[in-house]
C-alpha cells in the first residue's frame, strides 16, 4: 500500500471506497458474531432440540393380564375389539389435512363427521374434550366399538382410506364367569392422571399416557405386576415424520397373570346366595321395629382355614365392572359414588365394620381363660344382670344355671360374660383405674388381631375398632366439645347420653365393660377379621393374612411366582382352650344357637362348627352375623339390618358348605357334586402362548323346570309390588328387571348407608379423573394393543389374555 | 523465477510457455490468485454441501444420488470457462459489447414475463429451456446494470472531461437501471430487486456521484419499500416472511418453520459440526430448499463453527481483494464495475447467511458460489473474471 498508483480518482471515490470496505467487513464480522452465538454459547441448547426434532416414539401398550379364578378361569380379561385409528401424520399430508377421509370415515362409521375431527385433534389447553393427549405419533382411536362390517369396508377399501386403520385390539372384560361378578375384589382400572405420569416418571414402573391403571380392589393391589410394560420403539423420523431409521426398540412385554384363590363357582353362589338371603330378610318382620328388615348392605367370605387364601369374597350391593370399561359415564359414576347409591363400590367384606355381637364372644372366652378364670366354670348364666340399678339382660331373657364357658358359647349366654368382664372391670380398680391396669378383655382382643388391618392384599382396608381405654381417651378429646354442647341432663335420652360422656365419656364405666363383652357397644369388626380369626380356631391357632392372590404367572407361563400364605400371630390361647372353643363351637351347630340351620347336617364326616350373632345398632336393626368352619373352611357372613345370626344369614352359608362339600339338603354327601371338598392347591397351567386350559362353568342356580319357575313367578306376584326391588332371573346373568336401569348387576337398593354410631361411612377409593362426561369412549385412547408378535385377530380362538 | 540458472528452458532461444506465463508482467503474474482460490474453495465446498443435502431428497433427484453434485460442479466449470473467457476478452473489450448485452438481458427478464417463464418457490423469475435445465435472467440483469451504469457514469470522467459524474450522467445511468429493476419487481423477485438496488447504491457511491443523489437513493428505496408494501405488489408469501422474521415462533409449523429449522440445524453443529453427511437435520430434510438457498446451514450443522467460519472467511477474502482492485485499478470504469461487484456480494452474502441465522428476514437469494444453481454460478464467475481483468489490464505497480 505504500506506493499507491496513479489512478486518477478523486479522494472523494476514495474515501468511499474505504467506507464500502469498512461496512463490508463489518457485515461479515456480524455473521460471524452471530454464527458465535448460536452453534459455540447457545449450541447445546439447539442440538438438544434437534435430537428432539427427529426422534419420535411409537409406544405399544403392553396387554393387561388376566385375573384368574383358582382353577384358571378368567374373572378379569381382555376381549378384542375392532378399533378404528387414524394416524395423524399421515393425514395431515394431504391437502386438505385429511378432512375428505374423515368426513368419509365418519359416513362409515355412522359418526358426525365434526365428531371424528375433533377426536384426532390434539388437546391444548384451549382445546376441549374430546380431543387426542398422547403422542401426536401414536394412532389415533375413533371408536372402538367398530363392526365386523364397518371394519371390513374400512379395510378392504384401504386406498380411499389412507392412514386409518381398523384393527382388533385388546380392551379390558370383567367376564362374570357363571355369573360371579367378583366386582368389589376385581376392583376397576381408569386412565392414567399427569400427576401420576410426572410421579412414576423416574421409577422403574413409568407411566404411559395411553395406561390405563387400577383404581381399587386386586387391579390396583397388583397394578404393576398385571400392567407389563409398554414397548416404545424410538424411530428417527424426517421433516414429514416419516421413518428414515429405528433408533431403539424395546418390545412390549405383557402384563402378568394374577391367579386368585377365588374359585367363580363359589363366587357364584355367594353372591347369589347373600342376595337371596337379604331379599329374604326383607320379607321378615322384625318385631322391634315393627317393620320389615331392611338388609341394606351384606358380605360373604369364605376362605381356606388352613391358608387364608379367601376362595369368595362377596359384598351387596355390587355393581357392574364392566362399568368403568373405556371411561365411565357421568351417569353411571353418579350411580356407583351418589348419595343415593348406598355406595356399591364398598367391599363390605373388608370396607364394612358392625358391633360383631355374639360372634365376638370366643374372644372374651379366650381372655377369661388367661386371666386365671377356670374354662368349666361354672358360671352362673341368670336372665339378667345388674351394675348400680342398670339391668343388662340375656338375649331373650333366658337363664341357664350355672354353666361352663363351653356352654355359655353354645348357648349364647350374655350374663356369664356379662359378670366376668366386670369382675375385671373391678379388678383392674374399677372407676378409680389402676395405674396399670390387666386389661385381659381388651388385650386379648388386639391379640386376636381386632382393632387393627389382617393385611389381605387388597387395598383400603379398614381396622374397626376396640373401644379399650386409649381410644376412650382420644375419642372423647375429640367429642368432648359437641356432647357437652348437645348433652342435657335429664333430656331426651340422646341428650342424656351426650351428658353423660360430656361429664365421663373418656373414662371406662361398668356399663362399657359389660357391652363390650358381647361385641357390642362402640366393638367394631369387619367380616374379613372374623373369617381370619375362626379360620386360625380351625387351624390350630395361626392367624394367617388372608390372601386373595395366589401366584403371579408370566404371560407365556414360564415364570410362577407363589404368593405363600404369611401369619401374623397366633391366637392367644393354649391347645387345650382351643380345644374346649372348638367343641363348644360344634355343639352350637349341634345343639346351639345354629343347630336348627344344620338338621342333618353329616356332622361325623364334616364336623361343623358355627357361632351366631345378632347386633345391636342404636337406630337401626339388628345386624346378622353367623360364622362358621369346618377342618377346610371358614365361612362368615353378615347382613346389616338383616335380623338375627341364624335367622337371616345361616341358610345361606349352609348352601355354600352344601354347595363345597356335594352335600344335599337331607344330609347325603354326593362326591361328584362336591364343587371344592377340599382347597384347589394347583395352580392352572398357561401354555406358553398364553392361552389357558379354563374349566366350563355351569350356572348357578341350576336351570328350573317350567314348573318350578311358574310357582317361583306365582310367588313373585303375591309379593307385591315394591317388595322386591332386584329379582334375578335365575340362569341368565343377573338380568334385571323392575325400576333398576343401571347397568346389569347394580343393585339398587336405597336404604342408608351402613354407619354405625359414632363410626365414620367409609369412602370408597376415591377414583381420580374417571369421570367421562361424554358417555364413554374418552380414553379409550390407546386400548391395549395386541403386541406386533401377536397376530392381528385371533378372537375365534379362546384366550385368556 | 525468470533468470534462474536451474531452469533448464533458459537454454532455449525461446522462453517455454510456464515461464511466458509466470514472468514478469506476465497474464498469470497479475491475476488475483487469492480471489481465484477463495472462489473455487467456495465452491467445492458447496458442491459437497449440495451432496449431502440432496442425496437423501429422492423426489428431487430423481434417484441419483450424485445428481445435484454432478450438476454443481458441471456449472462450476461452465463458470470457471466464462470468467477465463471474460478475462480473454477484457473487460475493456467488454466495455464496447455493453449495450449489446445490457440490451439480450432486458430482453430474457422480459420473456419471463410471457408464458416461457416459470414460477419457482413463489417467484416468477425462471426460463425453463428444457432438459432440466432453466435460466433464471435476473442473474444476468445484475451484470449488465453494473457494466452498463459503470459505462455511463465513467465515460466524461475516464476522457478526463470532469472529477465526477455529472446530473444528467446520474440520471440517465439511474433510468438505465430502473428499466429492468421495475422487470424484476413486477415478477416479483423481491430478492433480486432488493440486490439491485444495492448494487445501484454501490455503483454511484464508487462512481463518486455527488452525495445528494446517494441519499436521495436511500430515500427513494425507503419510500419504494412502503410503496410496495402499501400497493400490495408484494404476495402473500413474501408478507409472511418478514411477519416470521419479526417473530420466528408465531407459526412454528408455517411460515416460521423455514427459519426455525434452519437455525436448529446451525446452532446444533456446535464448534466441529456433526462431520460431513451425518447432520440428522440434514439427513432429515428438516430445512427446505437446503442445496439452493439454505445452503449454509449444511456447512453450519455438518462443519460447524469451523466450517461454515470458513466459508465467511472465503466470502471476505473475495470480497478483500476485489475492495483491492476497486482502489487500484487506474480508470473509474474499472472501480465502478469492482464496487458495483461488491455491493452485490456482499449483499448478497449477508442476506443469504443473515437469514438462515436469523438476522435477516428470508429472501429467495443464493449464496454466491456455495449454492446450488447454474445462472448464479455462472453470474458470480463472470463477475470475478471482471474483476481478474480489471487487475489484469492495469499497469503494474512500480
Amino acid at each position: 500500500m505504500t506506493n499507491i498508483p496513479e489512478t486518477g480518482r478523486t479522494p472523494r471515490v476514495q474515501i468511499r471506497l474505504v467506507i464500502i470496505q469498512i461496512l463490508v467487513f463489518s457485515l461479515l464480522g456480524t455473521l460471524g458474531g452471530r454464527l458465535w452465538y448460536l452453534q459455540i454459547r447457545e449450541g447445546d441448547a439447539y442440538a438438544k432440540e434437534a435430537s428432539g426434532n427427529h426422534v419420535q416414539q411409537v409406544v405399544q401398550p403392553a396387554v393387561r393380564g388376566s385375573i384368574l379364578d383358582a382353577r384358571g378361569v378368567p374373572i378379569a380379561d381382555n376381549e378384542t375389539r375392532l378399533v378404528v385409528s387414524a394416524s395423524r401424520t399421515e393425514l395431515l399430508r394431504m391437502d386438505d389435512d385429511g378432512k375428505a377421509i374423515l368426513t368419509k370415515l365418519a359416513g362409515v362409521l355412522g359418526m358426525k363427521p365434526q365428531e371424528v375431527m375433533d377426536k384426532v385433534r390434539l388437546c391444548d389447553s384451549k382445546t376441549p374434550q374430546p380431543c387426542w393427549n398422547g403422542s401426536p405419533y401414536q394412532p389415533i382411536p375413533i371408536t372402538d366399538e367398530a363392526t365386523a362390517k364397518q371394519a371390513l369396508q374400512i379395510r378392504e377399501r384401504s386406498e380411499d382410506f389412507p392412514g386409518i386403520t381398523a384393527e382388533p385390539q385388546a380392551v379390558r372384560r370383567y367376564a362374570s364367569p357363571g355369573g360371579a361378578n367378583t366386582a368389589q375384589v376385581l376392583g376397576y382400572l381408569s386412565p392414567v392422571t399427569d400427576e401420576e405420569i410426572t410421579k412414576a416418571q423416574d421409577t422403574d414402573s413409568p407411566y404411559l399416557r395411553s395406561d390405563q391403571v387400577g383404581r381399587s380392589g386386586l387391579e390396583r393391589q397388583y397394578d404393576k405386576e398385571l400392567r407389563g410394560k409398554a414397548g416404545v420403539t424410538r424411530y428417527e423420523v424426517d421433516n414429514l415424520g416419516r421413518v428414515i431409521g429405528e433408533a431403539e426398540a424395546d418390545p412390549a412385554r405383557p402384563g402378568a397373570n394374577l391367579v386368585t384363590s377365588i374359585d367363580a363357582r363359589v363366587q357364584r353362589i355367594a353372591e347369589y346366595e347373600l342376595n337371596e338371603a337379604m331379599k329374604e330378610a326383607r320379607k321378615q318382620m322384625d318385631r322391634n321395629t315393627g317393620t320389615h328388615y331392611k338388609a341394606d348392605s351384606g358380605a360373604v367370605v369364605v376362605m381356606e382355614a388352613k391358608t387364608g387364601r379367601v376362595v369368595a369374597m362377596a359384598s351387596n350391593p355390587d355393581y357392574d365392572p364392566n362399568a368403568w370399561v373405556g371411561g365411565i359415564s357421568a351417569k353411571d359414576y353418579a350411580k356407583l359414588t351418589g348419595k343415593k347409591s348406598n355406595y356399591p363400590l364398598l367391599n363390605r367384606a373388608i370396607q364394612g365394620q358392625s358391633a360383631p355381637g355374639s360372634v365376638f364372644k370366643v374372644v372374651p372366652t379366650a381372655a377369661a381363660v388367661n386371666a386365671g378364670y377356670s374354662f368349666n366354670g361354672p358360671y352362673e348364666c341368670s336372665s339378667s344382670y345388674s351394675i348400680g340399678g342398670q339391668v343388662f339382660k340375656n338375649f331373650e331373657s333366658k337363664g341357664y344355671g350355672a354353666i361352663s364357658l363351653g356352654r355359655a358359647l353354645e348357648v349364647s349366654c350374655d350374663t356369664v360374660f356379662y359378670r366376668l368382664s366386670h369382675e375385671e372391670w373391678k379388678r383392674d380398680g374399677g372407676t378409680k383405674p389402676k395405674k396399670n391396669p390387666k386389661d385381659w378383655f381388651y388385650k386379648t382382643a388386639h391379640q386376636f388381631g381386632l382393632g387393627a388391618e389382617t393385611g389381605i392384599d387388597l387395598p383400603n382396608e379398614v381396622t374397626g375398632r376396640i373401644p379399650d381405654r386409649k381410644w376412650k381417651q382420644d375419642y372423647w378429646k375429640a367429642n368432648k366439645d359437641a356432647w357437652c354442647k348437645y348433652g342435657k341432663k335429664g333430656g331426651t335420652y340422646a341428650e342424656q347420653i351426650a351428658y353423660e360422656n360430656c361429664l365421663e365419656g373418656n373414662r371406662m364405666r361398668a356399663g362399657d365393660s359389660v357391652n363390650y363383652s358381647i361385641g357390642q357397644g362402640d366393638t367394631l369388626v369387619t367380616p374379613i377379621q372374623m373369617a381370619t380369626i375362626y379360620a386360625a380356631i380351625s387351624n390350630g391357632g395361626t392367624l394367617y393374612d388372608p390372601t386373595v392372590g395366589k401366584a403371579v404367572i408370566s404371560a407365556d407361563g414360564k415364570h410362577v411366582q407363589e404368593i405363600a400364605p404369611k401369619s401374623h400371630g397366633k391366637l392367644p390361647m393354649t391347645k387345650q382352650t382351643r380345644d374346649e372353643i372348638d367343641q363348644a363351637l360344634e355343639g352350637v351347630a349341634t345343639r346351639g344357637t345354629a343347630a336348627w340351620r344344620f338338621q342333618g347336617w353329616p356332622q361325623d364326616e364334616i364336623p361343623m362348627h358355627a357361632k351366631t350373632g345378632t347386633a345391636e345398632v342404636y337406630g337401626k336393626q339388628t345386624t346378622s352375623w353367623f360364622t362358621t368352619y369346618t377342618k377346610d373352611y371358614a365361612i362368615v357372613m353378615t347382613i346389616s339390618q338383616g335380623g338375627t345370626g341364624s335367622g337371616a344369614s345361616a341358610p345361606a352359608v349352609r348352601k355354600l358348605y352344601n354347595a363345597l362339600y356335594g352335600v344335599s339338603e337331607d344330609g347325603k354327601i354326593d362326591k361328584r357334586k362336591a364343587l371344592l371338598p377340599t382347597p384347589q392347591k394347583k395352580l392352572p397351567k398357561i401354555e406358553s402362548d398364553g392361552s389357558i386350559d379354563a374349566p366350563k362353568l355351569d350356572t348357578y342356580p341350576p336351570k328350573k323346570t317350567k314348573e318350578e319357575q311358574a310357582a317361583e313367578d306365582a310367588q313373585t306376584l303375591a309379593a307385591g309390588p315394591g317388595a322386591l326391588p332386584v329379582s334375578y332371573a335365575p340362569g341368565t346373568e343377573g338380568a334385571v328387571t323392575a325400576p333398576v336401569t343401571g347397568p346389569v348387576g347394580t343393585a339398587a337398593f336405597t336404604a342408608a348407608v351402613v354407619t354405625e354410631p359414632g363410626a365414620r361411612p367409609v369412602a370408597p377409593d376415591e377414583p381420580a379423573a374417571i369421570v367421562s362426561t361424554r358417555g364413554g369412549g374418552g380414553n379409550r385412547a390407546a386400548r391395549r394393543r395386541t403386541g406386533p408378535g401377536t397376530p392381528g385377530g385371533a378372537p375365534t380362538r379362546r384366550r385368556s389374555r | 523465477m525468470t533468470g534462474n540458472s536451474f531452469s533448464v528452458s533458459g537454454y532455449g532461444p525461446e522462453r517455454s510457455g510456464w515461464t511466458r506465463l509466470f514472468a514478469r508482467d506476465s497474464l498469470a503474474r497479475r491475476l488475483d490468485w487469492p480471489i481465484l482460490f477463495s472462489a473455487i474453495a467456495l465452491s467445492l465446498i458447496g458442491a459437497a454441501l449440495v451432496y449431502s443435502a440432496t442425496r437423501n431428497r429422492t423426489e428431487l433427484n430423481q434417484g441419483d444420488p450424485y445428481y445435484f453434485l454432478l450438476r454443481h460442479l458441471l456449472n462450476t466449470g461452465i463458470g470457471f470457462a466464462l470468467m477465463i473467457g471474460t478475462v480473454w476478452l477484457g473487460h475493456r473489450t467488454l466495455r464496447t459489447a455493453v449495450p449489446i448485452l445490457y440490451g439480450i438481458s432486458v430482453v430474457l427478464i422480459l420473456l419471463v414475463l410471457t408464458p416461457l417463464g416459470a414460477t419457482i418457490n413463489g417467484a416468477h423469475a425462471w426460463i425453463v429451456i428444457g432438459g432440466g435445465f432453466s435460466l433464471q435472467p435476473s442473474e444476468f440483469v445484475k451484470i449488465t446494470i453494473i457494466l452498463g451504469m459503470a459505462m455511463l457514469l465513467a465515460a466524461r470522467v475516464d476522457a478526463g472531461d470532469k472529477p465526477h459524474p455529472d446530473h444528467r450522467t446520474v440520471v440517465q445511468a439511474l433510468g438505465l437501471a430502473a428499466v429492468p429493476i421495475l422487470i424484476v419487481l413486477l415478477m416479483p423477485d423481491l430478492g433480486s430487486v432488493m440486490v439491485m438496488v444495492v448494487i445501484v447504491l454501490g455503483v454511484l457511491l464508487t462512481s463518486g456521484a455527488s452525495n445528494r443523489w446517494i441519499f436521495g437513493l436511500i430515500g427513494t428505496g425507503a419510500i419504494g419499500a412502503i410503496a410496495v408494501w402499501q400497493l400490495g405488489v408484494l404476495d402473500e408469501y413474501q408478507i409472511n416472511r418478514f411477519a416470521a422474521f419479526a417473530n420466528p415462533e408465531l407459526d412454528p409449523a408455517g411460515v416460521g418453520y423455514n427459519t426455525n429449522q434452519a437455525r436448529i440445524a446451525i446452532g446444533s453443529g456446535g464448534l466441529l459440526g456433526t462431520g460431513l453427511f451425518k447432520g440428522s437435520q440434514t439427513t432429515g430434510q428438516f430445512v427446505p430448499e437446503q442445496q439452493t438457498d439454505f445452503v449454509f446451514t449444511v456447512a453450519g450443522e455438518e462443519l460447524g463453527f469451523v466450517g461454515a467460519g470458513l466459508i465467511i472467511l472465503l466470502l471476505g477474502v473475495v470480497l478483500w481483494r476485489a475492495c483491492r482492485i476497486a482502489r487500484e485499478t487506474t480508470e473509474l470504469y474499472g472501480t465502478i464495475v469492482a464496487g458495483g461487484i461488491i455491493a452485490w456480494f456482499a449483499f448478497q452474502a449477508f442476506e443469504n447467511i443473515g437469514m438462515t441465522l436469523g438476522i435477516m428476514p428470508v429472501a429467495g437469494l443464493p449464496l454466491p458460489f456455495v449454492s446450488y444453481g447454474g445462472s448464479s454460478m455462472f453470474a458470480v464467475w463472470v463477475a470475478v473474471g471482471l474483476l481478474q481483468s480489471i487487475r489484469v489490464e492495469r499497469p503494474m505497480s512500480a
